[in-house]
């Protein structure tokens, strides 16, 4: 009897509406981000990340009114990233029914946004975004770099010195993406995941590369993560977020079934 | 006026009320009217109470006293149904270690505490899915299968000094109280309305108790 590992599906939202693709066969509008999350929230989703891609400040309102919605109908965290920039931003979120906003590059612009975030709304709704890149040649030993731009440009900051600074400030919880997986299937860049993990004590969330349900179990067991997060697994109907809880529990994971 | 039965959820500015509001409302139909106030006056006047919570000890403590809400919430756990969530159960507690020593409300004796943990691969703060294993029946577990996950968030845990007031308890390295219960007062650390199916019937249960 102990804390179950999470499963948290991904959704890209653009304007209000959901891209990358997600397709099921019986739901009526596969691009409408409310009946996809509550498609997850039915399968058993521990919880729902949109990442709001919006590439316009004018349409940022759009995603207020997805998260309302959203809040009204699935009673399981939900967290928003994506332009998420001053306090203003996190309320409105929040308001709108968030539990707890992703913050990515606001924190690497304006490091003191992190703990001013955490002073007002408490660490528990504060997630930081930690996008890296390996800079290590194969014969060094492993360096991660953090890279801003969806992942174009390095910005000289360690991956691991990034996260124990984010933890001192007071994050509740870190979501590290591998750059170098993001989009590939290849799997969680696991040693990336195990060497943050190792590193804090808050939670941190393994993401990136996901193509296969093992993937998922390996992030837990040999990334040390306590959360994965996947997009286009579940998108596309490929897998569903009950039968990824069975594997992972086949790996003697603990899980909510 | 309506004769639905009228829950207050007291707002002091510290948590998502909103979340916790269209929890109640999702599953109060007509049985129920769901207000979210920072009147003393309306959490006087209510039928039941649901007094959530979070952040810091100290912030919510302080907004307490700021709003003036700090003796209608007093009153109101002693004479009606009462639902604390998360920081609205540590704050009922005589004294929280948090920010380095906070006095509290007080109705329950008892302290809160810090998570310390061992084993390194158990994380800090205490955010997920766990099981409530419930020590004792009570209306509010009706339905809610025994061991079921709720979703929780927090780094410390109330110590009751009388233990007869545990209703469910929970182990992260450490088995700690998850849930009590005292005459119309009951309390969770975990968050219901976050907490799927298991945590809507705790709101369902809640709107149709009578505080016995």
């Amino acid at each position: 009897m102990s804390l179950a590992k999470r499963i948290i599906p991904c959704l890209d939202v653009d304007n209000g509406r959901v891209v990358k693709g997600v397709q099921f066969v019986d739901i009526r509008d596969a691009g409408d981000p409310v009946e996809v999350a509550k498609r997850y929230d039915q399968q058993g989703a521990d919880e729902i990340t949109f990442l709001d891609i919006t590439a316009t400040s004018d349409n940022r309102g759009t995603m207020v009114h997805v998260v309302e919605e959203v809040a009204s109908q699935v009673f399981i965290p939900l967290t928003v990233g994506g332009g998420i920039r001053s306090v203003d931003d996190i309320r409105t979120m929040l308001n709108a029914g968030a539990d707890k906003v992703a913050i990515n590059s606001a924190a690497i612009f304006n490091p003191g946004f992190v703990q001013e975030a955490c002073d007002a709304f408490g660490s528990q709704c504060i997630v930081i975004a930690i996008d890296a890149k390996k800079v290590s040649t194969p014969d060094e030993d492993d360096r991660w770099e953090i890279f801003t731009h969806g992942g174009r440009k390095p910005t000289g900051i360690d991956a691991i010195e990034w996260a124990q600074k984010m933890e001192e400030l007071g994050a509740g919880e870190l979501l590290v993406t591998s750059m170098d997986r993001d989009g590939t299937k290849n799997g969680f860049d696991l040693a990336l995941t195990r060497a943050i993990a190792d590193s804090v004590k808050i939670p941190v969330i393994a993401s990136g590369g996901v193509g296969k349900l093992e993937h998922l179990a390996e992030g837990i067991i040999e990334g040390h993560a306590e959360a994965v997060l996947a997009a286009s697994i579940f998108h596309f109907g490929e897998y569903t977020v009950e039968e990824a809880k069975r594997a992972m529990q086949q790996q003697g994971i603990e899980v909510r079934l | 006026m309506s004769s639905r039965k009228q829950i207050a959820v007291v707002d002091y500015g510290m948590g998502n009320l909103r979340s916790v509001a269209k929890a109640a409302e999702h599953v109060a139909g007509d049985l129920a009217e769901v207000t979210v106030t920072q009147d003393p006056q309306v959490v006087h006047n209510a039928d039941a109470i649901i007094f959530p919570g979070q952040g810091a000890a100290k912030a919510c403590m302080q907004a307490l006293i700021d709003t003036g809400l700090e003796h209608a919430v007093q009153q109101a756990a002693q004479e009606k149904p009462f639902l604390g969530i998360c920081m609205g159960l540590q704050v009922l507690f005589s004294h929280s270690e948090e920010n380095e020593g906070v006095d509290c409300l007080n109705i329950l004796p008892g302290t809160v505490t810090q998570f310390q943990l061992e084993d390194p691969s158990l994380k800090i703060p205490h955010m997920g899915w766990n099981q409530v294993h419930q020590t004792q029946d009570h209306p509010l577990w009706h339905k809610i299968p025994q061991d079921s996950r709720f979703y929780f968030v927090h780094s410390y845990y109330v110590q009751p000094k009388h233990s007869d007031i545990i209703s469910g308890q929970t182990t992260h390295g450490t088995s700690f109280t998850s849930a009590v219960a005292q005459d119309n007062l009951f309390a969770i650390q975990a968050h219901p309305e976050k907490s799927a199916e298991v945590g809507l019937q705790l709101f369902t249960n809640f709107i149709q108790w009578n505080g016995q």
